[in-house]
């Protein structure tokens, strides 16, 4: 397993065109597969525009503590991508007036960022109705000075969403490295103990499952089934919903894809089960996506391969959101990786 | 054309023999899909019973098919070859079994 970004190990997959150039070509390009623009235009959805805005997600950064095989940030302890204070005010005045019910901080590892618990204090006060933060776990166990932050979490009354690849140690490790898996048990035991996850507890936290590998996550509701029977029975651990997430290929995962002998196989698989249904309530048509440097995408994967929002405010600090709003999303192949199946989102399926 | 009976590639084209018997087809992939829904029995299981029949019956295709199926579920590979395990056991056991024949008939056949 790779101990450093695909950036740090100078892959051409570090570049973005690279990426777009793979996802647009090859079976795309000589008309074996259809493009994704195509097949939203047969159902009357291209261009495909924003609905009303409801989810405002925040990437404070690309550092983490770990270096997951999947990762489509190809986020890792190499990375310096920081969002700075500064950047995190402008952030602010928008959360302060956005119509968004939901925010959404994400990485990395958003605690790694120095100004994290300020910008969470900050952000409390704004009156979201849901405050979430996306944790690796790990991180709450990687030093003494995260140990309290299950306790900091409860304080700011956020809703925790967590990665939890399997409920069995060998295919957590192997997709995010040896002894994740406890680590990340007994991060979920320390924040079970302040009071997340219990069945009547308004501190919220779900799990985040995405497959191991080059297939497609099962129905959501039968993994949720399968993995609170198993961690209750074997660790006691108690959480609210698990989201089932399909890896797009992008990054990480889509230099494994290649390297396996997998991506041709992998992109039937996502165009053979896309679902029209899924296209309504794709997470890009509710979203704002907020990159560490300040600009705004449609997604955090088309922020991963630098697929700015068409419009004319692009960045946070001349955010506007009529102005954002009357824009048309930005497509691409990997967008048959959010319409795949029952869908898939930061929130988990779209369709269920 | 591979020069070989199987290609794994073929397996993305079985939709394809709906093509040439649209409504046998269609029954088929019908009934197909009925038969593997949540029931008395859960997908999962049903996903374990298919993989070790493929073995038994010793479909390529369908190995490859409910071996990705079990990885969507959740399968462990442990639990993959525990199902194979049984598939081999009924398997060498429906051999085995038609030595009674053969002692029978050895039997009759011997003074």
């Amino acid at each position: 397993m790779a101990t450093k970004s695909l950036k740090a190990r100078h892959n051409r997959l570090a570049e973005n065109n690279t990426q777009l150039d793979i996802l647009n070509g090859g079976v795309f390009a000589d008309g074996e597969l259809p493009y994704f623009k195509d097949k939203i235009e047969n159902i009357g959805k291209f261009p495909l525009r924003p609905k009303k805005l409801e989810i405002l997600q925040i990437n404070v950064g690309y550092m983490c503590n770990q270096v997951c095989a999947h990762c489509h940030v190809d986020a890792g302890p190499d990375r310096k991508e920081i969002m700075t204070r500064e950047t995190m005010r402008q952030c602010l005045e928008v959360i302060k007036n956005t119509g968004a019910h939901t925010l959404d901080l994400t990485g990395g590892a958003p605690e790694m960022n120095p100004d994290f618990r300020w910008f969470v204090e900050e952000a409390a006060q704004a009156g979201i109705e849901d405050f979430i933060i996306r944790s690796n776990l790990t991180i709450i166990r990687a030093n003494k000075k995260y140990y309290d932050l299950p306790e900091f979490f409860k304080k700011h009354n956020v809703h925790v969403i967590s990665s939890m690849p399997h409920y069995t140690r060998g295919k957590t490790d192997k997709q995010r490295g040896n002894g994740v898996f406890d680590k990340s048990i007994t991060a979920l035991q320390d924040l079970n103990a302040v009071g997340y996850g219990m069945p009547d507890s308004s501190l919220r936290l779900d799990l985040v499952y995405n497959p191991s590998g080059a297939y497609l996550p099962g129905n959501q509701t039968a993994m949720e089934r399968d993995f609170k029977k198993a961690l209750i029975e074997d660790f006691d651990i108690r959480f609210h919903n698990l989201f089932a997430i399909t890896n797009l290929p992008i990054a990480r995962f889509l230099d494994y894809l290649i390297a396996s002998e997998n991506y041709e196989d992998y992109m039937y698989a996502l165009v053979e089960a896309y679902n029209p249904a899924a296209v309504e309530n794709l997470m890009c048509t509710n979203t704002i996506s907020v990159g560490w440097d300040g600009w705004l995408y449609d997604c955090d994967f088309n922020q991963m391969l630098d697929l700015k929002v068409a419009s004319k405010v692009k960045h946070i600090k001349d955010y506007n959101e009529d102005v954002l709003n009357d824009r048309n999303i930005v497509v691409s192949q990997h967008c048959y990786g959010c319409t795949a199946g029952a869908g898939s989102s930061c929130q988990g399926s779209v369709t269920e | 054309m591979a020069n070989n009976y199987y290609d794994a590639a073929d397996l993305r084209k079985f939709g394809k023999i709906t093509e040439w018997s649209e409504e046998l087809g269609e029954k088929f992939f019908d009934y197909y899909g009925k038969v593997f829904e949540e029931g008395a029995l859960s997908a999962r299981e049903k996903s374990l019973i298919a993989l070790a029949v493929s073995h038994v019956v010793k479909c390529p295709y369908c190995i490859d098919a409910y071996t990705k199926d079990g990885l969507e579920k959740g399968i462990t590979k442990e639990e993959m070859m525990e199902a194979v395990h049984a598939g081999a056991a009924i398997e060498s056991g429906a051999t085995l079994v038609h030595g009674v024949q053969m002692m029978n008939k050895y039997n009759k056949l011997s003074m």
